[in-house]
C-alpha cells in the first residue's frame, strides 16, 4: 500500500488542494478550452503529461537553483518542455497533434506548474514530485471532464462529442445524446456559461467538505475514544 | 602489433583514471552542502542561469532540427489529404503539388496577395483547380479553407482547413462535424445569383446554424470570392 505521504500528496492533489477547486489557479485555459467534455479530456491529458515532467525535472535540479533566480528558471524550464513536446508530437504524433495542438500551447500560460514548482517539486526528492505532479494533473484532468462534460450538457444537450476523433473509434461508445430534441444554451458554450459553472462546481465542493466535516464532528462528539484515536 | 595494443590498453587506462577523477570531482561539486555555498554567489547564479537558458536552446534547436523534415513530410500530406478530398481522383493523373500557378488576389479578399493554386491535370489538359482561401472575418478570426473547381468554374468540394469558431456552434462548417460544407458541391457563379450566395437568413440559399449566423455567412462569402477569383483567371488557368 502506499505511505503516509504518498497518500497525503494524492488526497491534496485530487481534492483538498485541487488546482482549480482548492488553489483557484489555471481559470484561463481552464475556460477556454472545457465548451465540451472531449476538450477538457484532451486539455488535461496535454498538462497532465507536461505538470509529470516539469515537476520531474525541477525536481531533479533543485540544488542547483539559487533561490534568487529560482522563477525564470522555472519559467524557461517550462516553456522550453511544452515546446518540446509540441515540436515533438507534431512529428511523431500528427494525428493526435492535429486535435491536441491547439492545448498544448496553452499549457504555457497554466500558471499552476509554476505554482506546483515553486510550492512542491522545489523542494521534495524527485519520486515525490513526480507522485505529485501526477496527482495534481489527475484532479486537473477531473475538474476539467467535469466542468467540460456540465457545460457541454447545459450547452448542446450532449456528451463527449466527437471523442471519436480524439481518442479513436473504439471510443465512439462515450458520444452520448442526453437530451435529445435540446434547443442549446448559447451561453453555457461561451467563457461566462464557464465561470457560472465552474462557481457551481467550486460551490458543490465547498458544500461536500462542510458536510462532511460536520459528520465528522458529531463522531466526534458522540465517541471521544475513537476521536483521540483518529487524531493520533 | 603487440606494442601498437599496449599503447591502446595504455591509453584506455590513462583516460579511464582521468575520467574517474572528473566524475568524483562532479560527484563532490553536486554535494547538496557545495551546492548550498555557492547559491549565494553572483558568478554562480549567473552561471546558472546561462547554462539553463543555453540548455534549453541545445535542446530546442537540436530537437528542431531533427524533426523539421519529418514536420514538412506531415504537412505536405495534411496538404496532399485536403487535395484529395476536393478534387476526386478521376479528374487527375498529375502529382497536384508539383503543378501550380501563382496569381494575385490581393482584391478578393482572402487573405492572401497571391494564391497558390493546384492544377490538376488528366492527359496533359487542366480538368480542375483547386486553391486555398480565408475567410478573415469569420467570428473568431479567419477560416482557412480550401476549394476544388471544375473547368467550367463549378464547385467539386470545399473544406474547412483550421478555424478558431465556437466549439458546438461555429464548428459545424468542418465536415467531421456537420454535412454543411458538402452541399456547396455543384453550384457556380452561373447556376446561382450574386444574391443566392448567401445564409437563408440573408435571402440566400444556404442554410445558418442555431446560435451561429455569423460563422456561415462568412463562410459562405468567402467561398463566393474564390469562385469570382477563379473566374477571373479561369482562360488562364485551365489553358496549360
Amino acid at each position: 500500500m502506499l505511505s503516509d505521504t504518498y497518500r497525503k500528496i494524492a488526497a491534496d492533489g485530487i481534492w483538498h488542494n485541487n488546482i482549480v477547486f482548492g488553489q483557484n489557479l489555471a481559470l484561463c485555459p481552464l475556460l477556454a478550452v472545457t465548451g465540451t467534455a472531449t476538450n477538457g479530456l484532451g486539455m488535461g491529458l496535454a498538462t497532465l503529461v507536461v505538470i509529470i515532467a516539469s515537476n520531474g525535472l525541477i525536481s531533479l535540479v533543485r540544488n542547483l537553483i539559487p533561490g534568487e533566480i529560482r522563477i525564470p528558471i522555472f519559467v524557461l524550464l517550462i516553456a522550453a518542455l511544452v515546446t518540446l513536446v509540441d515540436i515533438l508530437m507534431n512529428a511523431w504524433a500528427h494525428e493526435l497533434y492535429k486535435v491536441l495542438g491547439l492545448f498544448i500551447a496553452l499549457i504555457v500560460t497554466n500558471c499552476a506548474l509554476l505554482g506546483r514548482a515553486e510550492a512542491f517539486a522545489s523542494k521534495q526528492p524527485v519520486k515525490e514530485a513526480l507522485w505529485d505532479g501526477l496527482m495534481m494533473g489527475l484532479g486537473f484532468l477531473l475538474v476539467l471532464v467535469a466542468l467540460g462534460a456540465a457545460r457541454e450538457i447545459s450547452s448542446t444537450g450532449t456528451l463527449f462529442a466527437n471523442a471519436s476523433l480524439l481518442l479513436g473509434e473504439s471510443f465512439r461508445f462515450l458520444e452520448v445524446t442526453v437530451i435529445p430534441d435540446y434547443k442549446g444554451f448559447l451561453l453555457m458554450a461561451l467563457p461566462p456559461g464557464g465561470f457560472i459553472m465552474v462557481a457551481f462546481l467550486i460551490v458543490g465542493k465547498r458544500l461536500i467538505d462542510q458536510r462532511l466535516a460536520q459528520t465528522q464532528n458529531q463522531v466526534h462528539s458522540q465517541e471521544p475514544d475513537l476521536s483521540l484515536e483518529a487524531t493520533q | 602489433m603487440s606494442i601498437f595494443k599496449a599503447l591502446i590498453t595504455l591509453n584506455l587506462t590513462t583516460l579511464k583514471s582521468q575520467a574517474l577523477i572528473y566524475l568524483d570531482w562532479l560527484k563532490k561539486w553536486l554535494e547538496p552542502a557545495n551546492l548550498a555555498q555557492l547559491r549565494p554567489k553572483l558568478e554562480f547564479q549567473t552561471g546558472v542561469l546561462a547554462g539553463f537558458g543555453l540548455l534549453a536552446s541545445v535542446l530546442l534547436g537540436v530537437t528542431h532540427c531533427s524533426t523539421e523534415s519529418a514536420i514538412q513530410r506531415r504537412l505536405s500530406e495534411d496538404l496532399q489529404h485536403s487535395l484529395a478530398e476536393v478534387v476526386p481522383a478521376v479528374l487527375h493523373d498529375n502529382n497536384m503539388l508539383n503543378d501550380t500557378i501563382t496569381i494575385p488576389s490581393a482584391e478578393y479578399r482572402i487573405a492572401a496577395e497571391q494564391t497558390l493554386v493546384y492544377l490538376a491535370k488528366k492527359d496533359g489538359q487542366v480538368t480542375a483547380v483547386c486553391f486555398k482561401f480565408t475567410a478573415p472575418d469569420g467570428y473568431s478570426g479567419a477560416i482557412n479553407m480550401i476549394m476544388g473547381v471544375a473547368r467550367d468554374g463549378s464547385l467539386l468540394g470545399v473544406r474547412v482547413l483550421n478555424h478558431k469558431e465556437t466549439p458546438g456552434l461555429g464548428d459545424k462548417i468542418e465536415v467531421a462535424k456537420s454535412n454543411w460544407i458538402t452541399r456547396f458541391v455543384g453550384y457556380s457563379l452561373d447556376n446561382l445569383s450574386p444574391a443566392q450566395w448567401a445564409v437563408k437568413k440573408d435571402g440566400g440559399e444556404f442554410d445558418q446554424f442555431a446560435g451561429a449566423t455569423i460563422t456561415p455567412r462568412k463562410s459562405v462569402q468567402a467561398i463566393y470570392r474564390g469562385l469570382q477569383l477563379f473566374k477571373a483567371h479561369q482562360s488562364e488557368l485551365i489553358q496549360p
